[in-house]
């Protein structure tokens, strides 16, 4: 085996935390490897510090054998070495062949440039089989596509490797399939492939050999053939981990939240809602499946009270909302919704407030955390200790800054929070967003015993597998609509994967 | 490298900065031909040297406290205020329309809250049409409250001229008011409690805004409407999602922020004026900003930073009066540095002090 990269021995710190340690491993030439680890395991920073985005603190990093500095990700591109973020580096008002460009205009007039860039990308085109139109605005593409062109951007630099961070998670299992199908071509024609992931599904699917990571270390190298998804579970949390989640039959009773032809309409007219119709009963999960950008995001907005609906309307515990009815949160949490937003960073709870202050986000104007018009702080920091204790977040430290808590021990505090009240109905957005395995097991356990315990639950992942374990019914988003409903016992991957793209 | 301990990143920092500060601001002094130690010792005893420097001093920092007060508040709900100086100037006007309506009918112990509240009124009112133009149309915050600085000079320029200039007057200011319309001064009442103390600017304003950075405190900290304003400051997603109105929360938090910048009304006519006059508010709208940059926005950071600001001011205007080459303008160039190093530079030494600092390696 020839090893296109070589690792020697990389550490890298940042303050007091080693997030990479002692690492070595070697990336076979025109193979497809994968690196898995859980969030945290030191992946990103491996790839990033290979990247020439940070600098390792010791070790070696050898192109075809030959030591190499990578000072900047202009040194890596030197070396053949490309990066495709999760997040795409588009800009989206260009055509593609504009963002194809940048960074590389060639000269201070664009036309030589374009001219060029053209040629070379049906050179591409014609050896790797990407095509995508060149003179497409990046805005109109699909997310798939739009991925294709990140590849491209990468491979039109020259390079010759190619390092893939978490490439499916805006993808649909069918457009991840197309993926793995392009790097399938493009391992054919030489090109040396990196996938960084959490999936152990897309590891089994795609590669020859995988690296496990756990704290910053390598702690397993697997031939891909000779290992199981369970193997690698294992490895990833370090001890033996369930990935099917037991759960008694649903017994659904009254219905707690109904929506009825709901639909949300933005100010430059796009419909963002679309006649949307459903219904959660107590002692049920609901499981929305699809993938992000489908509306999810509006819905729980909608049902929360953060957005009024422009059309139709809902019904939360007997109270009616419509466009001539708006709601405002408060409300809503006096009816009884608790509400989990999807992006805790961004709507959950305040980086900068003490865990106290992050637990009463929402309830800050209710007794007993207020009284007399004044915060109780004794109470804020009991009920946040309290909080800590049942869901297990750690440390336990009700004066430290929320940010300073892992994802796996922010979101606790915030489904700690949300739950705390036993609440009627509870709209979960990404329970397991960048949390950890060996927390989602717990928040998994914790949803479904509220939901026993007679919540109507509403969960919004664009984890499948998450839905498929969690949900007892579920119910498929595309483009703003409700396009399947399926009971969890007859849904699989393949069925709800094809409800997701609208085309079953 | 680890982070400072508290006390570094509190205490010493800002007096680092200060020093840092001093440094440049004695080369200048001695490129100008004047020994840096004999300005420092004027600039120090001028600020503090006797009961009556240290009056001085304590009733500019009045001033500094009311409109680093008022920088904050906004600032905790995400919002830069820079119309303290404008709010300021309406405030005044409300004290004093307040006095000029009622001195002759009012006792002092009623006059007095009815022009306090007066000035509150009509800054928290100047600062309102920007804080509803921003909540209800967007209009940012930063060039409304600038324009409405000029708005506010060029309206009392008017009214001064043309409506409250005392008749028969030639200069541009209202009458003067009556004794009820006047704050008790500091020595006055110090020397009734016999306490002999020089006479000085400072007035029964200081007591106020002593008051103002407790409930400011009390306001951000230990209610629930604080909560929500720091809330929306820090994070306005989780603010909706909390159930907090936006709209209604820049409202309040840009009126509480007039309201104090307002005071400096009261400090300036009641206190030492006694009339209606133009341009009171000197520049310390603007200062607030720095004041409460330097103070962390905190009501207690805040008063030690208006404490120095006091001290430059008085120290300054002394060191101006007897070197005749240190001019006001070299007084604003000091001012300026120390603004300098203890905002825009603020962590200039960090990467040092981390060095000193730094626990040595254990054996």
């Amino acid at each position: 085996m020839t090893s296109a990269i070589e690792l020697v021995a990389i550490d890298k710190s940042f303050g007091s935390v080693r997030a990479v340690r002692g690492v070595s491993l070697a990336i076979e030439k025109g193979a497809i490897t994968g690196i898995v680890g859980e969030n945290g395991a030191g992946k990103s920073t491996l790839m990033s510090i290979l990247y020439g985005l940070y600098h390792a603190d010791s070790g070696e990093i050898r192109v075809d054998g030959t030591p190499v500095r990578m000072a900047s990700p202009h040194d890596a591109i030197a070396h053949g070495i490309g990066m495709v973020h999760q997040h795409f580096m588009l800009i989206d008002t260009f055509t593609v062949l504009e963002n194809l460009v940048l960074g590389a205009e060639g000269g201070p007039l664009l036309a030589g440039g374009l001219a060029a860039a053209r040629a070379e990308l049906e050179r591409l085109e014609r050896e790797y089989g990407l095509t995508v139109d060149p003179d497409a605005r990046v805005a109109d593409l699909s997310v798939g596509e739009q991925q294709r062109v990140e590849i491209l951007k990468v491979l039109f630099r020259g390079a010759r490797i190619l390092i893939l961070d978490e490439p499916s998670a805006v993808l649909t299992p069918q457009e991840t399939d197309q993926l793995f199908r392009i790097l399938g071509t493009l391992k054919e024609r030489g090109v040396t492939i990196v996938l960084i992931t959490h999936k152990l599904r897309e590891i089994m699917a795609a590669t020859e050999r995988v690296f496990v990571m756990r704290q910053g270390e390598v702690v397993a190298e697997r031939r891909t053939a000779d290992t199981d998804p369970e193997e690698l579970a294992e490895l990833m949390v370090g001890r033996k981990v369930r990935l099917r989640l037991d759960k008694a039959a649903p017994r659904p009773g009254e219905v707690r939240l109904k929506a009825e032809h709901l639909g949300l309409t933005d100010a430059r007219g796009v419909k963002l809602l679309d006649d949307i119709d459903l219904e959660v009963r107590s002692g049920e999960i609901v499981g929305i499946a699809g993938v992000s950008g489908n509306g999810q995001t509006e819905l729980l907005q909608v049902l929360s009270g953060i957005r009024p609906p422009t059309a139709g309307g809902f019904t939360v515990c007997g109270r009616r909302v419509d466009a001539d009815h708006a709601i405002d949160p408060g409300a809503m949490r006096d009816l009884g919704l608790a509400h989990v937003p999807e992006d805790r960073h961004r709507q959950g709870m305040v980086a900068a407030f003490r865990a106290a202050e992050t637990a009463i986000l929402g309830y800050h104007d209710e007794p007993p955390f207020s009284r007399n018009y004044l915060l109780q702080t004794p109470a804020v920091g009991a009920h946040c200790a309290e909080l800590m204790e049942r869901f297990d977040v750690r440390p336990r430290l009700t004066g430290l800054r929320s940010s300073s808590f892992s994802g796996g021990n922010q979101q606790k505090l915030v489904l700690a929070r949300e739950m705390a009240r036993r609440p009627k109905v509870l709209l979960v957005g990404q329970p397991t967003r960048g949390v950890d395995i060996g927390a989602i097991e717990f928040i998994h356990r914790e949803l479904v015993k509220s939901r026993d315990a007679g919540c109507a639950v509403l969960v919004v992942s664009v984890e499948l597998d998450e839905i498929l374990s969690l949900a007892d019914r579920i119910l498929v988003m595309f483009a703003g609509r409700i396009t399947g409903e399926i009971p969890a016992e007859r849904a699989d991957e393949r069925s709800v994967g094809l409800m997701m793209t609208g085309s079953a | 490298m680890k982070p400072l301990p508290r006390w570094a990143d509190i205490v010493l920092m800002p007096l680092i900065n200060i020093a840092l500060a001093f440094v440049i601001v004695g080369i200048i002094v001695a490129v100008i031909g004047v020994d840096p130690g004999k300005a420092l010792k004027l600039l120090v005893v001028g600020a503090l040297g006797s009961s009556e420097s240290i009056g001085y001093t304590l009733y500019y920092a009045t001033n500094f406290i009311f409109t680093g007060l008022a920088v904050a508040v906004a600032f905790h709900a995400g919002l830069f205020n820079i119309g303290g100086e404008g709010q300021a100037y309406i405030g005044g006007l409300g004290c004093g329309l307040a006095i000029l309506a009622l001195d002759r009918y009012l006792p002092a112990w009623a006059m007095i809250p009815v022009a306090v509240a007066a000035a509150a009124l009509f800054g928290a009112a100047w600062a309102a049409v920007p804080a509803w133009l921003q909540a209800w149309r967007g209009s940012h915050i930063v060039i409304t409250t600038i324009m409405f600085n000029f708005v506010a000079s060029a309206l009392m320029v008017y009214l001064l001229v043309n409506v409250l200039i005392a008749p028969g007057s030639m200069t541009p200011q209202s009458r003067n008011f009556a004794a009820s319309g006047k704050l008790p001064q500091v020595h006055e009442l110090l020397d009734r409690l016999g306490f002999q103390v020089a006479p000085s600017a400072l007035n029964l304003s200081i007591v106020l805004a002593i008051a103002c950075c407790f409930l400011a405190w009390v306001f951000l900290w230990h209610t629930p409407w604080g909560y929500a304003l720091r809330t929306m400051g820090h994070n306005p997603d989780a603010a909706i999602y909390a159930g907090t109105n936006l709209r209604r929360m820049t409202m309040l938090a840009m009126c509480l922020s007039g309201a104090l910048a307002g005071f400096v009304g009261v400090n300036e006519l009641m206190g030492v004026h006694q009339r209606i006059v133009l341009d009171f508010p000197a520049g310390y709208g603007f200062a607030g900003i720095a004041v409460s940059l330097m103070g962390r926005n905190h009501p207690l950071g805040i008063v030690l930073a208006a404490l120095l600001f006091g001290a430059l001011q008085q120290g300054g205007a002394e060191l101006a009066f007897d070197v005749p080459t240190i001019t006001r303008e070299m007084v604003v160039v000091i001012q300026g540095l120390v603004i300098l190093f203890c905002g825009a530079l603020a962590h200039l030494p960090r990467p040092w002090l981390q060095y000193l600092l730094a626990p040595r390696a254990e054996p």
